[in-house]
């Protein structure tokens, strides 16, 4: 019901309230950064005085590798990071406003209300990450060789479902909180479980985490797919947002 | 058919009985004052009325169709003013509106000449690119007033809607409730008794949770008329001795200060059209005005939420 008049006004909320241009900046810094800091760190080592020569000595010649590599350190924390930012207060800051009970008298469905807003911030999160991506692409090609559309692609791709899934789970605490601090907390509960659990050796391989790893692999080379954690990501948004969706059609607003 | 049909609806939450069996009828066309003190469950019946909660039982019914088995179909037969309407900072009443427009699916020309026209209504044509954000909450009640009225809704609920709001405010939102007259059914609670004999036909009062008396407004003062007289002094000291020696008739009630005046409520007119003015000179006090009154709405008010032992 009004799906696409409400996908609009979101939209537009989040161009005017400069949330879509902090997160394509932070995006596009990082993805600019990413080969920058690949290339100029040994150098900016060797600037800095009473370094060992023979630390320096031992510094490889950096490579698309190190570029790749510091791309997906950057977006794996900073990433994760402001999707759990930009996403947890969405629903309960409504609530908290009074906007979310304004607006719920008219003709807009609960389940629209909550999915309108995930597919926005997902079109945000798709725009940003395709600025870092260009950026990235751009500067390994100056700096280092041309990579590999198809495997960056895929890269992207699986780095973008992870944070799908933490938008999905802060959207989930956006909807269970009754105040934005309670938001704030559950959400990082939700990264600390999901972050912590995937560290772990065995059980780590099936968890959204895994993807990073994958997504190198499958630029870089190397052997090994991750099918299942892909699997169980989508999974995991699949069962945030529907739960949210339940959990919201019950809640007095 | 009524435009709201309420009956023994209850709400609970844990062990508070927020609304305890409430009835209440109201026909198309007619302004509603939904009167009770704070807490007496005005806002939880909105709620539920527009779908925002759930009863834990009873029925309720709104233009027709049943609020607690499909609250989803209520939205285009309703416009709801919740007591702080709160918006968008970042739109302009323009864009709110037509936001709001396009959720009720009205067509481009439509909207347009809707949001012109309501907010021509609601005097806020100047403030039409303006962002939200810096408005009074005066302003703010006004295009909640607009954003009510957009789809022209069978039925309106206001919560408080000129609580908040200075006289002139609040003036401004009681004429444009009573211009609605005809126009749709209203539905308004408040717990302010001159703004329901202001513009209400209709006055339902509630307090702990049930529906106390429902009536026309004329009909309420008519049946719960009690006759009193009002008598003013400048000798305040003579005018409350002379009070005291009132009590003690058998004729009069009660007998209370209002206003540097003194009422007297009797239970025989005649008796005290007889007797006031005679008695007042045989004790001395000289009378600068006696009055028999017409009782208001908040003697009816007193009157019953007093005797439920709420006042």
């Amino acid at each position: 019901m009004n799906f696409m008049v409400v996908i609009r006004k979101e939209m537009q909320e989040q161009w005017r309230t400069y949330r879509f241009l902090i997160v394509a900046a932070v995006f596009a810094a990082f993805g600019l950064a990413s080969p920058l800091l690949a290339k100029f760190t040994p150098e900016m080592l060797k600037a800095i005085p009473g370094v060992p020569p023979e630390l320096l000595s031992a510094i490889p010649a950096p490579t698309v590798a190190d570029a790749i590599s510091q791309y997906v350190k950057n977006m794996s924390q900073f990433g994760i990071l402001l999707a759990l930012l930009v996403t947890m207060g969405v629903v309960v800051q409504e609530k908290e406003r009074g906007t979310a009970a304004f607006f719920l008298t008219r003709p807009v469905s609960r389940e629209t209300f909550l999915l309108a807003k995930f597919t926005a911030l997902s079109v945000t999160f798709i725009a940003s990450l395709a600025l870092a991506a260009a950026g990235c692409s751009y500067y390994t090609l100056v700096l280092f060789s041309p990579l590999a559309w198809g495997p960056f692609l895929a890269l992207n791709g699986l780095m973008l479902v992870v944070f799908l899934v933490y938008m999905a789970l802060a959207l989930l605490a956006s909807t269970i909180a009754r105040s934005n601090g309670a938001a704030v907390g559950l959400s990082f509960v939700a990264l600390i479980l999901v972050s912590g659990i995937g560290a772990l050796p065995t059980i780590g391989e099936y968890l959204p985490g895994r993807l990073f790893s994958w997504g190198a692999t499958l630029l870089l080379g190397g052997n090994g797919t991750a099918w299942p954690a892909l699997g169980i990501s989508l999974g995991i948004i699949a069962i945030a947002l529907a739960t949210a969706c339940i959990l919201f059609r019950r809640q007095e607003v | 058919m009524s435009s709201v049909h309420v009956e023994a609806l209850k709400k609970t939450y844990g062990a508070v009985h927020a609304l305890d069996g409430l009835d209440m009828e109201v026909a198309p066309g007619t302004i509603f004052g939904f009167l009770g003190p704070n807490g007496a469950g005005k806002t939880t019946t909105l709620r539920i009325l527009t779908g925002l909660a759930r009863a834990t039982s009873g029925v309720a019914q709104v233009a027709g169709l049943d609020v607690l088995k499909d609250p989803g179909k209520l939205s285009h037969h309703i416009g709801h003013l919740p007591e702080e309407p709160a918006f968008y900072g970042w739109m302009t009443p323009r864009d709110f509106l037509d936001y709001l427009g396009r959720l009720y699916g009205l067509s481009s020309s439509e909207r347009l000449s809707r949001t012109r026209e309501l907010l021509a209504l609601v005097g806020m044509e100047d403030a039409s690119k303006r962002r939200i954000a810096g408005f009074s909450r005066g302003m703010r009640q006004r295009l909640g007033v607009a954003a009510a009225l957009i789809h022209h809704p069978e039925v309106l609920f206001l919560d408080e809607p000129a609580s908040a709001l200075d006289p002139s405010g609040r003036k401004e939102v009681l004429d444009l409730i009573g211009n609605l007259r005809g126009q749709c059914t209203v539905l308004m609670s408040t717990h302010i008794l001159a703004d329901v004999e202001r513009v209400c036909d209709v006055v339902g009062i509630i307090a702990k949770g049930r529906m106390l008396v429902q009536s026309g407004r004329e009909a309420l003062l008519e049946r719960y008329a009690i006759p009193a007289f009002e008598v003013e002094a400048d000798d305040q000291a003579a005018l409350s001795g002379w009070a005291e020696d009132l009590r003690r008739l058998p004729w009069v009630i009660s007998i209370a200060p209002r206003n540097g005046a003194f009422r007297i409520t009797v239970r025989d007119v005649q008796s005290a059209k007889q007797a006031l003015l005679r008695l007042a000179v045989n004790s001395g006090v000289v009378l600068n005005r006696y009055e028999e009154v017409r009782p208001s709405l908040e003697d009816v008010f007193l009157q019953l939420v007093g005797s439920e032992g709420l006042a």
